[in-house]
């Protein structure tokens, strides 16, 4: 079988030579010094198997006590990691790894195929309930012919499959590991190894001296769990707490003063005023484009985030991003919007129902409270719905809403963030409550090629008609910020405030 | 006698059938509720990715979770687990929920028994030196610092306090992260001074205005006087005979607000970080936890029904005449 690298994994690689400080390197850190950086989370992880995190907290802590075969380079593009970028076959269907040489787990034992393929067919077994699933969704077999190489083969081809492999549920566990102990002692071949929990209160971890990239720079890191944001802000302040992130904009300002540096990142995650066209009061595009004429994205910005984001469009992956400004209505336009009402046969406006939530992040119910005013401009009646966590999702997951404001995740694969909500057959097609056959078409284009120009236009085009048809309102990607005390050093803030490069950081 | 000990067996006997009511009424209303509520421990613990769970997958949960069967077959499991001393295991922690409770219970305790000796320190002599002339400025002057300790909210006294230290001082304790009294004592006592003083400040309030009010009463009964008259000196009378009468109310209030503070001092172990019993309630619920919060909350309520009962036990030997009811 010929095989031939592809050209996104050739600009992937250039990528990574030219910064020279993406994963796979061997450089040492700056300083490798004593010390326990302490690093605030404001919940105790819940899931301690990789393949089921979800939560923040969780990630952050089980990306340093695991490694994942690729990692992420600036522009969150997947990179060398446990193993090279992958080899891929002509007709897109099989995908070769090579894996480092002398990797082992923190216990001393070998990381070999098997235990690659021992986490991969994990991950593809219903009865581990993995939330990595879906993106080994593609994926026919692994094999592992020899210790150092690991070949997948997938049903069709898939260019957004090497994405999935970066993040922290894709970790590569010991074959030999029982699970139900993994949850209680994770063991993986990070740069820290785990060394003792106390519940609601913190994890201690210690340096794995014989990390496959370089040694970490702190003796010790500490997960502390401190509920509540504004204590954390006291902690930072003392300096009993060293490092964490924070998204609500108001408690990184008073935060960021003084010894504490506060520095913004980007995030692929994007705030969105979901519509459903699927339902009665939306079905006609015209009123949808009419919303998306009378919404002014920066006053949404400005008024709920502080000016803490950046306007929008659909696609936020580095290599794809969807220009903001291509849409019928770039800014406010509200004699347009109300042309568009006309058209929609309700020149003096409708009712709407806007679903929001108090409980799951900083902004939801400003951002609500900021579109209800600027529709009302021109006759639109947003009635809000503010509801608990539970509830919200709840209903999100079951479509039964008319509108809602959301922050959904973002991915480095546009196929990744948009295949789930915008082809008939997503996972979350009833959520998104719109599909036709042209998307589907354009995303069955999407994932067949792996050069990333001819993708590039593909999304470019899926970007066209979700927002020519005003599917939904993009708002703005948020900042995240990245807070820290000044005696650390050598830590690099990362796009969603990942703490994929934490272990370059030291003391002092 | 024989008689005087059957009515007092009687009287035990229906304590205690009271507090078994009032502990199944407690626990059947925490399992409906929870179930009530909108969202389960799989939207609760994988958010929106619940969504895209397979059909076999969620079952797989729901059964790992214990939430695929009846609700009568779900209490009465719970229920037979409780009987039999296993109050049921938190899946996100691994833990069982009496070591939990173990952890948590004893840092609550102490939170609970500080901040009542605050709220006894401050309102005890405030309703005395309020009630030593009513009407006056020290009165009113007691009156009004009452009342604004009781309208400032603890959350917002308890951060504003805080960051005030943090900023100023540099003196933040609850950020070192938790250590029991055992542990370190002395970091113990300092992270406990913050949430102690802001609970005890909003106690003072009911304990002040409580001991001014009986003191007022008791001291124009007829026996007062009587020792007055007699020639009793003014300390001694304001002690002895005043103070120790009035007393019995303030121990009903402040039996209450003992209750109170067990069932997790719950804003001020948020604010502060320590991990009592408050926390491990709301970290239940957040999580969908039934297991967890209906055994938390049922512990709370046991306490709750014994601090009553102590409460009891302590008028017979403050009041000597409850002694002989």
């Amino acid at each position: 079988m010929t095989l031939r690298r592809s050209t996104a994994v050739l600009a992937a690689a250039a990528a990574l030579a030219l910064t020279a400080c993406g994963g796979g390197g061997e450089e040492p850190a700056a300083s490798p010094g004593e010390g326990t950086i302490v690093v605030g989370i404001t919940a105790d992880p819940t899931q301690m198997l990789p393949w089921t995190v979800t939560s923040k907290q969780a990630i952050q802590v089980l990306s340093q006590v695991y490694s994942t075969l690729l990692d992420t380079g600036e522009s969150s593009e997947p990179v060398a990691g446990l193993a090279d970028l992958p080899e891929v076959s002509d007709d897109g269907l099989t995908y070769t790894f090579t894996l480092s040489e002398g990797v082992t787990f923190t216990d001393g034992s070998t990381l070999d195929s098997e235990d690659v393929k021992y986490t991969f067919d994990t991950i593809m077994d219903p009865d581990s309930k993995a939330s990595s699933a879906s993106y080994f969704g593609s994926v026919k077999s692994v094999e592992a012919p020899d210790p150092r190489t690991v070949v997948v083969t997938l049903e069709h081809p898939d260019a957004s499959f090497p994405s999935g492999l970066t993040g922290v549920n894709t970790g590569i566990v010991p074959s030999d590991a029982d699970p139900a102990t993994l949850e209680k002692t994770p063991l993986g071949s990070g740069p820290y190894a785990w060394e003792k929990r106390t519940p609601n209160q913190s994890i201690t971890l210690a340096r794995n001296d014989s990390y496959f990239k370089g040694t970490p720079g702190a003796a010790h890191l500490e997960f502390r769990v401190i509920p509540d944001e504004q204590s954390m802000v006291s902690a930072l302040r003392t300096g009993s707490v060293n490092l964490t992130v924070f998204d609500n904009p108001v408690t990184a300002k008073t935060a960021g003063t003084g010894s504490v540096t506060s520095t913004p990142v980007d995030s692929l995650s994007y705030h969105v005023l979901q519509l459903r066209a699927a339902s009665p009061v939306l079905s006609d595009v015209n009123s949808r484009l009419a919303i998306q004429c009378a919404v002014s994205r920066q006053d949404v910005v400005d008024s709920a985030a502080l000016g803490a984001g950046e306007v929008t469009g659909p696609v936020t992956s580095p290599e794809y991003r969807s220009d903001p400004a291509a849409q019928p209505c770039p800014e406010q336009d509200l004699d347009r919007a109300r042309e568009y009402l006309a058209k929609a046969g309700t020149p003096d406006g409708f009712t709407l129902k806007l679903m929001t939530s108090q409980g799951l992040y900083s902004t939801a119910v400003d951002e609500a409270q900021a579109i209800q005013a600027q529709l009302g401009k021109v006759g639109i009646d947003v009635q809000l719905e503010s509801l608990d966590s539970g509830d919200y999702v709840d209903r999100w997951l079951a479509g039964d809403f008319e509108a809602a404001i959301a922050l959904n995740g973002g991915s480095s694969d546009p196929n990744t963030m948009y295949a789930r909500y915008f082809t008939s057959d997503g996972s979350f097609n009833t959520v998104a409550g719109y599909s036709s056959k042209s998307l589907d078409t354009l995303f069955a284009q999407g994932i067949a090629t792996t050069d990333t120009d001819e993708r590039a236009e593909v999304y470019s085009e899926i970007s066209a008609e979700l927002v020519d048809n005003a599917v939904w309102v993009w708002l703005f990607t948020p900042k995240l910020f990245v807070v820290h005390t000044s005696s650390m050093s050598g830590l690099e803030a990362r796009t969603d405030g990942s703490y994929s490069e934490l272990w370059k950081a030291s003391l002092g | 006698m024989g008689r005087l000990r059957a009515v007092l067996g009687h009287t035990a006997v229906r304590r205690l059938g009271e507090a078994l009511v009032t502990l199944v009424g407690v626990s059947l209303l925490t399992f409906v509720v929870l179930r009530v509520v909108p969202g389960d421990q799989i939207t609760a613990s994988y958010g929106i990715a619940a969504g895209e769970l397979s059909p076999e997958q969620i079952a797989s949960l729901r059964e790992y979770y214990g939430i695929d069967q009846p609700w009568p077959v779900q209490y009465l499991g719970w229920l037979g687990g409780v009987v039999t001393g296993n109050l049921g295991v938190s899946t996100t922690s691994g833990l069982s929920v009496a070591a939990l409770t173990a952890q948590a219970l004893p840092n609550t305790v102490e939170l609970a028994v500080l901040a009542i000796l605050v709220g006894l320190a401050l309102g005890v002599p405030g309703g005395m030196l309020a009630a030593s002339r009513p009407g006056a400025a020290r009165d009113g002057g007691t009156q009004v610092a009452s009342l604004l300790s009781l309208s400032v909210p603890s959350f917002l006294l308890a951060t504003a306090v805080a960051t005030f230290l943090a900023n100023q001082l540099g003196w933040y304790p609850n950020g070192e992260g938790y250590r029991t009294l055992a542990e370190d004592p002395w970091l113990n006592l300092q992270q406990m001074v913050l949430p102690a003083a802001v609970l005890g400040i909003s106690i003072a309030s009911p304990v002040l205005q409580t001991t001014r009010t009986a003191i007022l009463g008791v001291r124009a009964e007829d026996f007062v006087r009587t020792a007055q008259a007699k020639g009793v000196p003014p300390g001694r009378l304001q002690v002895r005979h005043v103070l120790r009468n009035a007393l019995i109310p303030v121990v009903t209030m402040t039996g209450l607000q003992f209750g109170f503070l067990l069932s997790g001092a719950l804003v001020a172990e948020q604010i502060f970080a320590i991990p009592g019993i408050g926390r491990q309630t709301l970290l239940g619920l957040q999580q969908k936890e039934y297991a967890v919060v209906q055994s938390t909350v049922l512990v709370i309520a046991a306490m709750f029904v014994l601090v009553n009962l102590l409460t009891d036990v302590l008028y017979r030997v403050v009041d000597p005449r409850v002694r002989l009811r």
